[in-house]
């Protein structure tokens, strides 16, 4: 492995980064500890349990968890994994349990991890007791607004310390629900990309791609009636052309004034004629609790929030959680749901749901010509011996408060952090 | 004009042709002849893996398109520009399994099997397996899609990646 993988020179303007961050195995290696074991990493959502006894199973950097409600209403996320021989002892993908029993040997746990039965307990000593073979904990769980994240490392800030500026655009979304309760929507995607996952990082949070990759996306909007020009400069809450932001501990954002529409709350002619009262009343709804200032930064502007280092908060056509995880140098998984407020009719959420799917998604109009970049880049990383480096030089002449969605500045935050934590571990 | 002819006088021959049709259309990307197969108020659905009997107006589909959607996915498709499927993905379908599985007035359920393989260059070879469910009706006396469900079996997309081309 080469010594820097980032390099930058500020008097010159030059972000370079190099291609053996993106294909070596020793570097995947290295990412789990220095990246996946010591950062927050997004878990699930508290909607997802809505019921005492509801499970989801999922792994989290790696491990098999099990993300639950206990009987008494905890949330916990258990090490799927059996303390007698290993066996995850929970199979299924989501459900209500009373107990969780190994299909091994047929121990058996409470919805809170505690060790209840073991068959044929007599052939054990004296000495074996119970309490000291619960199902195991994630180290730490903690959560922002319902969004649950676990930490590998004991020693690690709390979350809400953790998420910087990131809350503040988290609390953007949330804000959406009249009561605060936001809820991931039935439906996961689940689909692997054949590339390196702080490509996703980066393609989640890019601007500069959206003429060239989005093409028929864009023809497709401007088809179905939509204006797609970006709106003139006066009187707008950002600049017409959108920023990217640094949120601190390599959070970032972009930040753009919206003129595609948003189920909360901004009409396009995708929705109907017979959706404009209904989306007026959820506009009228967000002025009368939250003022018209506050209003209108939540629903006239879109904002793509990536947390440091695999969470992505598209908050745009719709609201989209995605979370990535490598599974290997050149292919990760990648997990999405829709997220809305609780309290939407079904028509909104139809609404919501339909709007989604016009970009987002493996069937979207966008997202897998997203994918097919991302494969096309990691193919040209093949050279990556003879072609060494990246550019992400972008918009770096200008000062940092000045960096456009359509520059680079927000992804150099990502891997200035994602190159300070490297560096912590040898 | 719809015609009132339902399950009873419609054979699973007349059927089997019909998706044999279809399926030869959509192997050679003959998109808008493809697209004439449809009536003017066709959905096209592709349900989540996790929930493939789920209803596309409370839950996150894979794809659910109303015919407008429909016309400008095929208008995307044969766009170069739709990088996922440029140059276009080689596609066989197996279709098998063909069952009239019910009617009302004037709709016929069919439901069949199907094994799509998609390749692409690199050895990419991916292999969609699940079923279809369609809703039939004849309009001036030849079937017409008006609604179609590719059901898939995998509990996740996973190494399928995507379903950018009519599945």
């Amino acid at each position: 492995m080469i010594e820097r993988y980032v390099i930058e020179d500020r008097a010159r303007n030059t972000f370079s980064l190099s291609r053996e961050a993106l294909v070596s195995p020793a570097v995947l290696e290295k990412e789990q500890r220095a990246i996946f074991d010591t950062c927050w990493i997004y878990v699930g959502h508290a909607s997802e349990l809505a019921q005492r006894g509801d499970f989801r199973t999922r792994y989290v950097a790696g491990r098999p968890v099990i993300f639950c409600r206990d009987k008494g209403g905890a949330i916990h996320a258990l090490l799927n994994s059996c303390r007698h021989r290993g066996a995850t002892v929970c199979r299924e993908r989501e459900g209500n349990a009373r107990q969780f029993m190994c299909m091994y040997h047929g121990w058996t746990y409470e919805t809170d991890g505690a060790l209840k039965n073991v068959p044929g307990p007599e052939a054990y000593g004296a000495a074996f007791d119970k309490r000291n073979f619960g199902l195991i904990a994630v180290p730490r769980l903690e959560h922002y607004r319902d969004f649950y994240f676990a930490c590998f490392d004991r020693a690690a800030p709390p979350l809400a310390e953790y998420l910087a500026g990131a809350k503040e655009y988290i609390d953007l979304v949330v804000d959406q629900s009249p009561s605060g309760r936001m809820e991931i929507i039935a439906g996961v995607q689940e689909y692997d990309v054949k590339a390196n996952w702080k490509l996703l990082v980066e393609n989640s949070v890019d601007d500069y791609h959206l003429p060239s990759v989005h093409t028929t996306w864009l023809n497709y909007m401007r088809s179905a009636g939509v204006n797609m020009r970006p709106p003139k400069e006066e009187g707008l809450l950002l600049p017409s052309k959108g920023s990217g932001k640094d949120l601190g501990n390599g959070h970032l954002t972009t930040d753009n004034v919206n003129f595609r529409g948003r189920p909360v709350a901004r009409w396009i002619s995708i929705y109907g004629e017979d959706a404009k009262g209904d989306i007026e009343a959820i506009r009228r709804e967000l002025v009368a609790r939250l003022g018209e200032d506050r209003a209108a930064r939540i629903a006239d502007t879109n904002r793509n929030l990536v947390v440091f280092p695999n969470l992505a908060l598209n908050d745009g056509s719709s609201v989209t959680v995605r979370t990535f995880f490598p599974v290997a140098p050149d292919r990760m998984h990648v997990t999405a749901w829709c997220l809305g407020p609780a309290e939407e009719t079904p028509a909104q959420r139809a609404r919501r749901l339909d709007a989604f799917l016009t970009f987002y998604g493996p069937g979207g109009f966008a997202t897998p010509d997203d994918v097919a970049a991302l494969e096309a880049v990691q193919q040209g990383l093949a050279a990556w011996r003879e072609v060494g480096w990246s550019d992400m030089s972008r918009g770096m002449a200008k000062p940092a408060d000045a960096q456009l969605n359509t520059d680079e500045g927000h992804m150099r935050v990502f891997w200035r952090r994602w190159s300070e934590l490297m560096d912590r571990v040898r | 004009m719809s015609d009132r002819r339902n399950t009873a006088s419609t054979t699973r021959e007349e059927v089997e042709e019909f998706l044999y049709r279809e399926a030869a259309l959509l192997d050679a990307w003959q998109l808008d002849e493809w697209l004439a197969l449809t009536t003017a108020d066709c959905g096209y659905y592709v349900p989540p893996n996790d929930k493939p009997d789920a209803d596309h107006r409370s839950t996150l589909f894979t794809v659910a398109d109303n015919h407008a959607r429909l016309v400008e996915r095929v208008k995307r498709l044969k766009d170069p520009s739709a990088h996922a499927e440029y140059p276009p993905s080689r596609t066989r379908r197996m279709i098998a399994n063909v069952r009239i599985a019910g009617g009302d007035g004037d709709i016929i359920d069919v439901a069949a099997n199907f094994v799509v393989y998609r390749f692409r260059r690199g050895g990419d070879r991916r292999e969609y397996v699940g079923h279809y469910r369609y809703k039939l009706r004849r309009e001036n006396g030849t079937l017409k899609i008006a609604e179609r469900r590719a059901i898939l079996d995998g509990e996740e997309l996973g190494a399928l990646g995507a379903v950018s081309f009519i599945l």
